[in-house]
């Protein structure tokens, strides 16, 4: 598949401040793509520089394969969904709608047939007349897609577009945003700094930190072998333990807990360890002699519905780890106050320098 | 029910103790006086100098072309004024909220606002010692060479509309400022995203957005201009022909209150008439544009 978007080596500074930092980057066309990081790293900056609103300090932007450097945001094949939606108020639903078909001068036969179409694909369909103000926070969010959507953009860029929505919403609109995607083919580009929407929806993600990207890859991928010490603690939840790397692969924790690594990232010196809730076992089977085994104290069992969550002790070091428990009720005997065995694998340690 | 109305009945009472004053002062200063003023225009004194019911100062102002022409064309002058008014202000008002930072835009707020500190006389007087034949402008043309003899700028139609304008920049600047600072600026970016050119995005989406604040400035300026004594008068010279001249030397000069008085209510009637026809063809509401 053809790269409908390219970045090279993007760069944006703003004083000596750097926000975006040589990003390079390959967007195939009809992918989901999803940008993650945290506040401030640069997500916002970067996407503005797609859409050519802020003009890169160096590095060159490509559209299919055109570099776009040169035209405007009202020239470039590109629409962006605003964080805060900037929907008309002065204008109906349909004529904001309306409002990019009419620039390029679509003959109004033709608009009305197009507004009615994308407001049936957002599930609006019959909301032309509603004013603004009229509509809910999920419903002015679909509006605001289908504005931009309706211009048949290469790429639809969407910055934080569910952030005002309560949780709720949010996870229905998840869902939405990733079937309105695959139904309309459309290239998407999203940004957000909740993990959940993007693993959810994407098909690849970019973790984003300090204006560089840490890792491109597919949403399992980021979880399964994240490549940096960043990746690792930004993308799910980890158990994180600091300490040393010796040679061997055995790592010693500050604590005193050493635990074996199997592919350590890093030779020997200062590293970070991550453990994953649901890697961690409990009362393993002897015969399993590979395991990293410790004994752990229970603090408190924390369910929440779907998942059931140990808080507990490594014995000994008083570190505390989350472990997540399998939805059987093999372990409902466990409560506050137990001690139990626990281990996990030396594939499972992930273990990355301090230094990066 | 019983209750709801039994819980009504004081905060109605309050309402109408809130309100007391305010109805007071326009009764007394507003609707008393204008009532007044209806009465006294209907009547004339007879040859005998008795007082009588007659139509005749109306009579007198319609077949007196001086007086037609003077009101007709302090219309279209305070019309002129109020559109130069906000083409002056518009600029300045987007700059201030829009472009500049916001220390940069409270100065230039603070410099808009330091000349109405000072009495119009005083503003006006500031512009005739700019403007008059021994002026300052006119010694700088002089001895810069670029004119021989000094030439007179005031007492012209351009001085008045100057002065005018002048006059009006804050009552417009005002409003506008609170508008478009109530406006997001993304909504810009959104609109040159969908493809808009800078003129779309003026004329579709921030004119639109000001409108309110567009229509309370332009009603604000447009009576204060029809209204205005000092200005055309010292400005304008002897030829301004504004008709609250008319109006004065009724009053004043000619003592003839009844006339005056025909005279007051008829720009009243043409001041309301204009409101209305201008918020008609916006599509405005009086409610929308003063909240
Ligand atoms: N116009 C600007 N001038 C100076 N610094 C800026 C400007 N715009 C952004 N920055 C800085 O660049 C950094 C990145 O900003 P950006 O808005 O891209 O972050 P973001 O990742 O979108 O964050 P958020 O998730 O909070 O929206 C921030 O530290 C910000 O202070
Ligand atoms: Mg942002």
């Amino acid at each position: 598949m053809a790269a409908v978007l390219e970045l090279r080596h993007l760069t944006r500074k703003f004083g000596d401040f750097t926000a975006v930092n040589d990003i390079s980057l390959s967007v195939e066309e009809g992918s989901f793509f999803s940008i993650l990081g945290p506040s401030g790293c640069g997500k916002t900056t970067l996407l503005r520089m797609i859409a050519g609103f802020q003009t890169p300090s160096s590095g060159d932007i490509l559209i299919r394969g055109q570099s776009v450097l040169n035209v405007p945001p009202n020239k470039r094949p590109v629409n962006l969904v605003f964080q805060h939606l900037a929907l008309f108020p002065m204008m109906d639903v349909a004529e904001n709608i309306a409002f990019g078909l009419k620039r390029r001068k679509v003959p109004a036969a033709e608009r009305k047939r197009r507004i009615d179409s994308i407001l049936e694909r957002v599930g609006l369909a019959g909301y032309g007349a509603k004013r603004i103000d009229q509509l809910s926070g999920g419903q002015r969010q679909r509006v605001a897609i289908a504005r931009a959507l309706v211009l048949e953009p290469s790429i639809l860029l969407l910055d934080e577009p569910l952030g005002a929505l309560d949780l709720k919403l949010r996870e229905h609109m998840k869902i939405e945003l990733k079937k309105l995607q695959s139904q309309v083919g459309t290239t998407f580009i999203y940004i957000t700094h909740d993990q959940s929407e993007a693993l959810v929806m994407s098909d690849q993600v970019a973790v984003m930190n300090a204006g560089r990207f840490e890792q491109v890859d597919t949403p399992r991928a980021l979880y399964d072998q994240p490549a940096t010490r960043f990746v690792a603690g930004f993308v799910g939840e980890s158990n994180r333990f600091t300490g040393q790397l010796e040679a061997g692969g055995q790592f010693l924790a500050e604590e005193g807990l050493s635990l074996r690594v199997a592919a350590p990232d890093t030779t020997s010196g200062d590293a970070e360890l991550f453990i994953r809730p649901e890697a961690i076992l409990l009362e393993p089977e002897p015969h399993l002699n590979a395991l990293n085994r410790f004994r752990v104290q229970v603090r408190n069992v924390i369910f929440d519905g779907s998942n059931t969550r140990v808080l507990s002790d490594i014995k000994g070091t008083g570190h505390e780890i989350i472990i997540a428990l399998p939805q059987n009720q093999r372990f409902a005997h466990i409560g506050p106050g137990s001690e139990v065995d626990a281990g996990v694998a030396a594939e499972d340690c992930r273990c990355f320098s301090s230094q990066d | 029910m019983f209750l709801k109305s039994g819980l009504e009945q004081p905060a109605r009472l309050g309402l109408w103790l809130l309100l007391a004053p305010v109805i007071l002062w326009l009764a007394l200063l507003i609707i008393i006086p204008h009532i007044e003023l209806f009465l006294m225009s209907l009547r004339v004194e007879d040859d005998w100098g008795e007082a009588a019911w007659s139509l005749d100062n109306y009579r007198h102002f319609f077949e007196e072309r001086l007086y037609w022409l003077t009101f007709v064309r302090t219309a279209a002058y305070s019309l002129l004024v109020t559109f130069l008014t906000f083409l002056v202000t518009f600029p300045v008002a987007f700059y201030i909220t829009k472009l500049a930072r916001p220390k940069a835009g409270m100065i230039l707020m603070i410099l808009l606002l330091l000349p109405f500190w000072v009495s119009e006389l005083v503003r006006v007087y500031g512009w005739m010692i700019l403007l008059r034949e021994s002026g300052v402008i006119n010694h700088f043309l002089v001895s810069l060479g670029i004119i021989d003899t000094p030439m007179e700028m005031l007492y012209n139609d351009a001085a008045m509309l100057l002065g005018l304008v002048y006059t009006s920049m804050l009552f417009m600047a005002v409003p506008l400022i609170s508008s478009l600072e109530g406006m997001d600026d993304s909504l810009i970016e959104a609109a040159h995203d969908l493809g808009a050119s800078k003129w779309v995005i003026f004329t579709r989406i921030v004119i639109p957005y000001a409108a309110p604040g567009i229509t309370s400035g332009s009603i604000v300026v447009f009576m204060l201009t029809l209204g205005n004594y000092l200005t055309p008068n010292l400005m304008g010279g002897k030829n301004s022909l504004w008709f609250t001249e008319q109006i004065y030397n009724e009053f004043i000069a000619s003592f003839n209150w009844n006339q005056g008085a025909a005279f007051g209510f008829l720009l009243l009637l043409l001041s309301s008439f204009i409101v209305w026809l201008g918020l008609r063809l916006s599509g405005q509401s009086l409610g929308k544009a003063l909240s």
